[in-house]
Formats: structure tokens, C-alpha cells, sequence
């Protein structure tokens, strides 16, 4: 009996350290090993480098990395080239998020519908998500160049010089090939989401004497906010962080840096430079921007 | 109690990181230790012919200094591959693939061997290669690579579209700025291409040793990009260059967005810039001709200089047994390993002999006698501190003055100039 207190004493404690169900970690354990090795320690570890003059090096080799504390946050901020990369993401988010949640929208009601082909067409608007970006672009490429397509059924109204060496162009163009890229993505949201409307609300919407048109708007698109804010802000995360589009169908941010993206810099600046903490203090500003457009977006679509 | 769950998952989360944060530790090991030793070359099929061959030769006489060979890993560019490598400590003993423009910022990483550093080391190189060593030493005076083969660039032309052109393809007129502006003039309206020149237009830190600095090259005599901290293209040479460009683009002579697929080889442009390599890749192809790069008022073909195009041989200190690798290294750049990479490849080995030795290979492949010629008169990227910056600024400047012309040429290069002489001094 005087044994038993100690032990239970014991079970006591561990079971205020660990929880009452203390197998619960072995579960979470996997992803939380994951979470932490792939995206914490990396973040974290992009936070201490922003702050050094860093750079990497060899195992075992002798460096000097002195502390420079925000200096390399007040050159990225003071770099006009950045400024030009956040230009073109405001440009860009500008252009594919409203195209990206009004078509995936109007699509995904379409597609919901009772219309002919309908597996073929929801089949047909998802390969380009599942498509290589690689053989996406050429696809662009050979629409958009200045011999391609486009400009050939133009003639003389395309614009000169061509779209994707055009500094007017070249950023609606990332930003048109992003939207229809990533619409299959989001057509499939849209259609989870449809699926939770009551069917109801469109028998009385239809009693009351609503058209389809009327009562897309007045119920669908209400019906659809939650699905609303998911797009949204995926859309915004993913947008700001464009990478390849600038790199592989404006031959690296072309044209004159017209369409160049902080992603694009980030990888210019840290690895093909080998100048990790200015790329660092890139990111985490992109970061907080994103996360603050994203806060905003929240607030007001969550609004009643 | 939640208190205490915190902590523990704080130990949890700080365990984790310090596990992660664990990596493996290379000691520097001795320049004399023997071993079996790895080695990444190329990967194009004529140098893995050639690797595979100068390594089984090896192997066959050191039983206990075995090398394995293998093809450097695919990435963007070799030097992003060997760069990240070099960061986790994987690189092998010897690249046989590494750029000039490279070996300051490898260095800067801790990740080369001084290979002055072997009793012999200086003196080898130098007396292979000659006077054109030097161009490869680093900063502090010390050989952190081994010059290995060169692809001196010239203009590689498309004698069908010179013929359908009514231009001479035995005798094309290319030598002064004047002269290549007008045969590109009559190429594009009567030969039938899309571009006289297709050289890349892309943002590429390395671009310019495709398009500008050959000719800066050429027309200044021989100069780098930047000599003794002092940048060399913003005088009337460099200008002169940039405007020669400025006209190809404006006249829509080299367009300005890159091309799918090889221009070249599909007979969307007339002509390229290219080095030896060329000969192999497109002798079955195109009838082809070559000529030397052009300068402002002409200059006679021996006396043009032009860009190397070169990769060195890297040791990397992540090698445990660099008195195998530096035996090797010597033993792939024999005499007899450069026999063997001229016949196989085409690309000139960066000896200072390189026409008396192989007399007999020139002899039988006439067609590759221009660019030995050259391969005396080429000339590197300048080994300085924050090189591939430096080429970026560059290429920035002229992206923005030449190609799309929305800045001075004059104001561009100046800005550039300005920046690269802070950055090479740092």
C-alpha cells in the first residue's frame, strides 16, 4: 500500500505532463516531425539569416558571417528592383484573383448543371492543373511569342513589341496564364462547395420568380462564400509567390525586369548569388505582406 | 498541467532542431592521402565517352586508388548543382565541369582545394597551359582550378541561307560592324530567315558571353570584362560593341525574345555564336561555315581575339584522398588524355602546344584548325570576388540599354561600371 503512493504519485505527474491520452503524440508525432524539419526550422532558420551577412558554405569551413542586424531589410527596401517585383504582384493579383474566383465560379455552376458532356468538360478545364508548367508555357510560347499565334491572327493590331516582351503586357499575360492554369483547381472547390446548397433555396427562389441569372446572385453566390474566402486566399498565397512563369516564358523576368516576381529574386539573390540573407529579408517581407492581404481579404469577406 | 505540456512539446520541437541542425563535419583532409576517390564529369555523350575511357585506363594500373565516375546531377546549371553540393558536403573529388566565373564563389564557400598547394601545382599548370594560366588565378595568387579545355567562340554560319541569299558562303562578309550589319540585312530579307543572330535575350547572368563579350573581346585587343579592380567596358570599345547589338536588335536583325528550340539548327537563324562543340552537333545538320568574330573597322583573323569558353577541373575539399585525386587530375589532362579529348569531343585542351601536338588530328580534321588557332587568342571571365553579381549587373545594363533600349547605352554602362569596381574590391 505504501508503494502504491509513490507510483501513483508518478502516473499523476506524467499524465499532467503528457495529457490523459498520452499516445496521442506517437500519432501526431509524424507530422509534427515533418511540419518542423520542412517548414519551421527552415523559416525560422531564414529569420536568424536575415539578420547576418550569410552565406553558405562547406562543412567544417571556417567563415565569417558578422551580424548586420536589419541592414539587409533596409537594402530590399531601399532595392528598386524589389519595388518592381511587388509592382508586378499587385499587378498580377490584381488581374487573376477577381478572373480566377469569377470564372472558376460561373464554370463550376455550369458544370454542376445538368449539361451535355458535362464529365468531358469537368475532365477538359482540370488537365492544365495537372499539366507540367514546363509544357504549359510552351504551349503559351507558341501562342504568345512574337512569330506565335496570337500575333499572326492579329496582324496588325498586336501590340509592338510582342506580348511577352512587351512591358505592358508581359505581367497580364503571367497573370491570364496563372488563371487558366490554376482553374481546374478551383472549379473543383466551387463544385465541392455547390453540392451544400440547399436545393430549397432554389425551388423558392424559383416560386418567387427569380431568372437563373437572379438567382445565381441571390442564392449561389451567397451560398458560396465560405468557398468564396478558401479561393481567395489560396489564390493570393499561391499569386504571390509566382516563380516560373517569369522564369520560363519571359526569359527570366524580361522583359527589362518588367515582369521579374520577389520568388524570382529570392532565387537570383540566394542561390544563384549565394547572398541567402538579403533573399531571407525578401521572403519574410513577402511573407508579412501576404499575410496582411490575406487578413484583410478574411475580414472582409467573413463580414455578415 | 498545460503549462507543462508546453515545455515538453518545447523539448520535443528543440529536439527536433538540434537533430536537424546536427549536419556532418568535413575535416580538411591532407594533400597527400591515397584512396579510391569519386569524380563528376559532363554529361553530354562525347565527354562520357571520354571520361569513361581515361578512367578505366586508370583504374586498370591502381588497384588500391580506384575511381568512380559519374555524370555531374541534372540541375539548372552545373554550378547551382555544385554549389548546393557544396553546402551539404557532397561533392566528389574532382569536377571536371566547373565554370571560371564560378571558382571565386566556391572558394568563398570553403569548397575548393589550393591546388598551389601540392608541390607541384603552380608549376604543372603553368607549364601546360602557359602564359594563359595566369587568367586562372584567384585573387591571392593561388590556383583554385585547373584550366582543362576551351571552346573559343566564333561565328558559326548556315551556308544554304547564304546562298539563297545571293551571298558568297566560301567568302562571307563579316569582318567589320558594317559589313556584318549589311550581310545580316540581306539574310533576313532575301535568305529567307527569321534572324540573322539568335543569341539568347534572356536575363541569364551568363548571357553575355554569348553575345557582348566576344566582341569586347575582339575589339579591345584581348581585355576582360574587368582588369586589376578596374571595369574596361565603359570606353569607346565597349560602346562601340553595345551599339553594333543595339543596331541588330533595333532592326529587328536578332529578335529580342528567346527562341524554341535551336535556332540555329532549324534554320530559323542564319548564323550563332558557338565554340568547336558545335562541329559534332551540327556537321550532320547544317553545311556550315566559320568565321572569326567581327570588330568595328575589321581586323585580320589572327590577330582576333575572343572568349574561351573554358571549364576547369575543380578539387573539392570535401575529398578525403587528394594525393589520388591530384595524381589523377594530372593523369586526365596527360598528353595522352588530351589526345583523346580533342579526338572524341572536339574541344581544345588548354595547352599552350595544343597545334604542334596534335598536328596529325588537325591535319585530318582541317574543319576544327580555325578554332585551334583561336583557342591561343581566347581570353577568360576575370577571376574576382562576387563574379556571377558582377556578370549580372552587367547583364541588367545591357539588357536594359541594348535589347529593349530603354536607357542610354552610355548611362546604362556607367551605372554598371560603377557598381561591378565596389563589388570586386569587396
Amino acid at each position: 500500500m505504501a508503494a502504491a503512493v509513490p507510483a501513483r504519485a508518478s502516473r499523476t505527474r506524467l499524465r499532467s505532463l503528457l495529457g490523459a491520452q498520452p499516445i496521442g503524440y506517437l500519432f501526431a508525432a509524424p507530422f509534427v516531425l515533418f511540419l518542423v524539419g520542412i517548414y519551421a526550422y527552415p523559416f525560422f532558420y531564414a529569420i536568424y539569416m536575415s539578420f547576418f551577412d550569410y552565406f553558405f558554405s562547406a562543412p567544417g569551413a571556417e567563415v565569417v558571417r558578422p551580424f548586420v542586424g536589419l541592414a539587409n531589410y533596409a537594402r530590399v527596401l531601399q532595392d528598386p528592383l524589389f519595388h518592381l517585383a511587388i509592382r508586378n504582384v499587385v499587378i498580377f493579383l490584381v488581374i487573376n484573383v477577381p478572373l480566377t474566383v469569377a470564372i472558376s465560379m460561373v464554370l463550376a455552376t455550369a458544370l454542376n448543371a445538368a449539361i451535355p458532356l458535362r464529365t468531358f468538360f469537368r475532365a477538359a478545364y482540370y488537365i492544365p492543373y495537372i499539366t507540367a508548367s514546363v509544357a504549359a508555357v510552351g504551349i503559351w510560347l507558341w501562342l504568345f511569342s512574337g512569330f506565335g499565334l496570337v500575333d499572326k491572327i492579329l496582324g496588325p493590331l498586336a501590340p509592338n513589341p510582342s506580348f511577352l516582351i512587351n512591358g505592358l503586357w508581359a505581367m497580364p499575360i503571367i497573370a491570364l496564364y496563372v488563371t487558366w492554369k490554376g482553374l481546374g483547381f478551383y472549379i473543383l472547390v466551387y463544385l465541392a462547395a455547390l453540392q451544400t446548397i440547399p436545393k430549397e433555396l432554389y425551388e423558392a427562389s424559383k416560386v418567387d420568380g427569380a431568372s437563373p441569372v437572379s438567382s445565381f446572385f441571390a442564392v449561389t453566390v451567397p451560398g458560396l462564400r465560405p468557398a468564396t474566402l478558401l479561393v481567395v486566399i489560396t489564390a493570393v498565397i499561391t499569386g504571390a509567390n509566382f516563380f516560373t512563369e517569369p522564369y520560363l516564358l519571359t526569359g527570366g523576368g524580361g522583359p527589362d525586369n518588367q515582369s521579374v516576381s520577389p520568388v524570382f529574386l529570392i532565387y537570383r539573390f540566394g542561390i544563384e548569388q549565394n547572398h541567402p540573407g538579403y533573399a531571407a529579408a525578401i521572403g519574410l517581407l513577402l511573407a508579412i505582406g501576404v499575410l496582411i492581404v490575406s487578413g484583410i481579404n478574411r475580414f472582409v469577406l467573413e463580414r455578415d | 498541467m498545460f503549462r507543462s505540456r508546453h515545455v515538453f512539446l518545447a523539448a520535443v520541437v528543440g529536439l527536433s532542431l538540434g537533430i536537424a541542425a546536427c549536419g556532418s563535419s568535413n575535416l580538411a583532409a591532407t594533400g597527400s592521402a591515397k584512396g579510391a576517390i569519386k569524380i563528376w564529369y559532363s554529361n553530354n555523350a562525347e565527354e562520357v565517352k571520354w571520361g569513361d575511357a581515361v578512367v578505366a585506363a586508370w583504374n586498370q594500373s591502381h588497384a588500391s586508388e580506384q575511381v568512380t565516375a559519374e555524370q555531374i546531377p541534372a540541375g539548372k546549371s552545373s554550378e547551382e548543382v555544385i554549389g548546393a553540393a557544396i553546402t551539404a558536403g557532397t561533392t566528389p573529388c574532382l569536377i571536371f565541369n566547373t565554370a571560371p566565373a564560378a571558382v571565386s564563389q566556391f572558394q568563398k564557400q570553403g569548397g575548393l582545394v589550393n591546388l598551389s598547394k601540392f608541390s607541384d601545382g603552380s608549376s604543372f599548370i603553368e607549364g601546360r597551359t602557359g602564359d594563359r594560366a595566369g587568367q586562372y588565378k584567384s585573387p591571392d595568387g593561388s590556383y583554385y582550378q585547373m584550366p582543362w579545355k576551351g571552346n573559343p567562340v566564333m561565328i558559326f554560319y548556315n551556308k544554304d541561307i547564304f546562298t539563297k541569299a545571293g551571298l558568297d558562303p566560301a567568302n562571307p562578309a563579316l569582318k567589320t560592324y558594317d559589313e556584318f550589319l549589311s550581310t545580316a540585312q540581306t539574310l533576313v530579307t532575301k535568305g529567307g530567315a527569321k534572324a540573322a543572330i539568335w543569341p539568347a535575350p534572356s536575363s541569364e547572368f551568363y548571357q553575355p558571353w554569348f553575345d557582348f563579350y566576344p566582341l569586347f573581346i575582339a575589339q579591345s585587343k584581348g581585355k576582360q570584362l574587368v582588369e586589376k579592380g578596374v571595369p574596361q567596358f565603359n570606353n569607346a570599345d565597349g560602346l562601340a560593341v553595345a551599339n553594333f547589338w543595339k543596331q541588330l536588335y533595333a532592326k529587328n536583325l536578332a529578335p529580342k525574345e528567346a527562341a524554341q528550340g535551336d535556332a540555329f539548327a532549324s534554320g530559323q537563324s542564319a548564323m550563332a555564336i558557338v565554340g568547336p562543340w558545335a562541329i559534332a552537333v551540327y556537321g550532320g545538320k547544317v553545311k556550315w561555315g566559320v568565321a572569326p568574330v567581327p570588330t568595328k573597322d575589321g581586323m585580320d583573323a589572327a590577330a582576333v581575339h575572343t572568349f574561351s569558353d573554358e571549364k576547369s577541373i575543380g578539387m573539392y575539399s570535401s575529398c578525403k584522398s587528394q594525393g589520388t585525386a591530384w595524381d589523377f587530375l594530372k593523369f586526365a589532362v596527360s598528353k595522352e588524355s588530351d589526345g583523346k579529348l580533342l579526338d572524341l569531343t572536339g574541344q581544345m585542351p588548354m595547352r599552350s602546344d595544343l597545334a604542334s601536338n596534335y598536328s596529325s588530328y588537325f591535319s585530318a580534321h582541317p574543319e576544327y584548325k580555325l578554332f585551334a588557332d583561336q583557342a591561343a587568342r581566347s581570353v577568360e571571365v576575370p577571376n574576382v570576388p562576387n563574379s556571377v553579381e558582377m556578370w549580372q549587373d552587367f547583364r541588367s545594363a545591357y539588357s536594359k540599354s541594348v535589347i529593349f533600349g530603354s536607357q542610354s547605352i552610355d548611362e546604362a554602362f556607367k551605372g554598371a561600371a560603377d557598381q561591378i569596381k565596389t563589388l570586386v574590391k569587396s
